[in-house]
C-alpha cells in the first residue's frame, strides 16, 4: 500500500508527464493492469493479453488438434472478445481447431435481439459458422413469457438452468467435442463467493475448475478464467481491428439477481486490492471438503436423462411447474422429490406447452 | 475550458442516450485548476439525468466504471487528482454488463 501511495504522490506531482510503457520502454503508457500494476502501452498490452490466454490454453491442455469447438456466444463483451482472440490464436499458434459460434435465444425482447445481431455480425466478420438455439423451440417458453407469469423474482433461476441445457443441446447438434464460454476472472470470483454465501459445497468444489463436465456429454472450458473483466473491455477499445463492442447494460430481468450483490462486493474489493480477484479464485481452487461432509451423488434425470443429483433435473422440475401453472415449484430449498410427489398427487395435467422432449 | 466527454457501456442511458457531450467547464471558485474530482461532480449535477448510482459512488465513479483521459487509464494520471486541460477528451465506460 505504501508503494501505491508513493506512486500516487508522484502522479499528482507531475500529473501530465508522459509515462513510458514498462515493457517496451518506447511508447506512451496507456493503461495500468490491475493484475500486475504494470503500466503498458496499447501494443504491449495486446501482446501480453493474447499471450497470457495462449499460455492458459496450453498449460491447462484445454484443446487437442482436430477438435471441433463451440464458442458460447451471447453477443456480449466476453464472448465476442473470446471468439476474436481464439480465432486469432488458433491461426497464429496452429491449434488446428474447427471453431463454431453457438448462441442461445432466451426470448428477451429489447435485450437479446440486440446482442444476437452482434453475434450474426461476428459470424461474418470472423468467418465462424453460427448456430442459434431458442428457449421457445426447446422448452415452449420464452423468458418474456416466463417473467410475465412469475415476475422479476427467481426468473434468473429459470434462465440459468434452461441456458445450461440449451447450450448442451446446441453443442450436441453441432457435434462438437468441447464448449467454451467467456466466463472471466471476475465472474469466477463472484461464483466462489456466491457458493460460500449459499453454503453450496458441491458447486464450490467445481466452480473453479477450468474444464468441467469431462464425464458428461460435452466438456466445457473457460479460457478467460484468469482474465480480468476490465482488460476484456479495454482490449477492443483502441480501434483494434474488427472489434466494435456493443455494450449493453445488464439484462433487463436481472435487477434482483443475488449475483448482483456478489458483483458489487467484488468490484469494491478490486478497487482496494486488485489481486483479490485472483486470490479468491486461488482460495476456491484450494478448498478441500471435509471427509465427513455428505455430498450429493450424481445420477440421471428420470424424465430426460440429463445429469442430475436429484430424481428429476432442475429444468424438468421448473418446466413441469410452468406447465402446470405452479411456477413456485423448484424454487427455494424444498425442491426435487418433494415437489414431484406434490405434483404427482395433484389433479390432471394442465394443457402442456411442451414442444420437444429433451433426450440426452 | 472546453472538454469532450464520452459515455459508453450503457452509461449513455443515464444522460439522455447521448454518447458524446461537448461541454464547457470551469474550475470551481478559488481554484486555478480543474481536476477530475471537480469534473465528476459537475457531470453528476449537469449531465446525469437518472440513476446516478450507476455512475457515481461517493465522490468517485462507481466501481466497474472505466475512466480514460485522452485515451489513457486515469489510474496513470492520479485518478481523481488528474488535472484537466483545454480540449481534453474524457471517456467513461461501464464494464458492468453481461458477457
Amino acid at each position: 500500500m505504501a508503494l501505491e501511495r508513493a506512486a500516487a504522490a508522484t502522479a499528482t506531482a507531475t500529473p501530465r508527464a508522459t509515462r513510458l510503457c514498462t515493457i517496451c520502454g518506447e511508447r506512451r503508457a496507456a493503461l495500468k493492469r490491475p493484475k500486475t500494476f504494470q503500466q503498458t502501452c496499447k501494443e504491449c498490452f495486446y501482446e501480453v493479453f493474447e499471450n497470457e490466454i495462449h499460455r492458459t490454453i496450453v498449460d491447462n491442455h484445454l484443446f487437442n488438434p482436430g477438435e471441433r469447438i463451440a464458442i458460447g456466444a451471447s453477443g456480449g463483451k466476453d464472448s465476442t472478445v473470446l471468439a476474436y482472440v481464439l480465432s486469432e490464436l488458433n491461426r497464429r499458434h496452429n491449434y488446428g481447431l474447427d471453431l463454431f459460434l453457438l448462441s442461445v435465444d432466451e426470448g428477451i425482447t429489447g435485450y437479446r435481439d440486440d446482442s444476437l445481431e452482434t453475434v450474426k455480425r461476428n459470424e461474418i466478420q470472423y468467418g465462424l459458422p453460427l448456430k442459434v438455439v431458442s428457449y421457445k423451440d426447446l422448452y415452449g417458453w420464452t423468458m418474456d413469457e416466463i417473467v410475465k407469469l412469475i415476475g422479476l423474482k427467481n426468473n434468473c433461476t429459470f434462465c440459468g438452468v434452461f441456458r445450461r441445457q440449451a447450450l448442451d443441446r446446441g453443442a450436441a447438434l453441432l457435434k462438437v467435442d468441447k464448449l467454451i464460454t467467456g466466463h472471466n476472472a471476475d465472474d469466477i470470483a463472484e461464483t466462489v463467493l456466491l457458493n460460500i454465501l449459499r453454503g453450496d459445497i458441491a458447486r464450490l468444489g467445481r466452480c473453479t475448475l477450468i474444464t468441467t463436465g469431462e464425464d458428461g456429454p460435452i466438456p466445457r472450458c473457460k479460457p478467460f478464467k484468469y482474465t480480468y473483466e476490465k482488460e476484456i473491455v479495454i482490449y477492443p477499445l483502441h480501434s483494434h481491428l474488427l472489434l466494435k463492442l456493443v455494450l449493453n447494460l445488464l439484462c433487463i430481468y436481472s435487477p434482483n439477481a443475488y449475483r448482483g450483490f456478489a458483483r458489487e462486493f467484488i468490484k469494491d474489493l478490486e478497487r482496494m486490492r486488485p489481486r483479490a480477484i485472483l486470490d479468491i479464485i486461488k482460495s476456491g481452487e484450494d478448498f478441500r471438503i471435509s471427509s465427513c461432509t455428505k455430498m450429493p451423488e450424481q445420477g440421471n434425470c428420470e424424465r430426460c436423462g440429463y445429469i442430475s443429483s436429484q430424481k428429476w433435473c432442475k429444468a424438468c422440475v421448473l418446466l413441469e411447474g410452468l406447465n402446470r401453472g405452479l411456477p413456485k415449484i423448484g424454487i427455494g430449498r424444498t425442491t426435487g422429490l418433494h415437489d414431484i410427489n406434490k405434483m404427482k398427487s395433484t389433479a390432471k395435467i394442465l394443457q402442456s406447452k411442451h414442444r420437444e422432449t429433451l433426450d440426452f | 475550458m472546453h472538454l469532450t466527454l464520452e459515455f459508453g457501456g450503457g452509461l449513455e442511458l443515464l444522460c439522455k442516450s447521448v454518447k458524446i457531450h461537448e461541454v464547457n467547464v470551469d474550475p470551481p471558485e478559488k481554484e486555478t485548476r480543474l481536476t477530475m474530482k471537480h469534473l465528476l461532480s459537475w457531470v453528476h449535477t449537469n449531465l446525469i439525468d437518472e440513476r446516478p448510482e450507476m455512475f457515481m459512488k461517493g465522490d468517485t465513479v462507481r466501481p466497474g466504471v472505466l475512466v480514460l483521459v485522452n485515451d489513457c487509464d486515469w489510474e496513470l494520471s492520479g485518478q481523481l487528482d488528474t488535472v484537466l486541460e483545454e480540449k481534453d477528451a474524457v471517456v467513461f465506460i461501464s464494464t458492468l454488463h453481461g458477457g
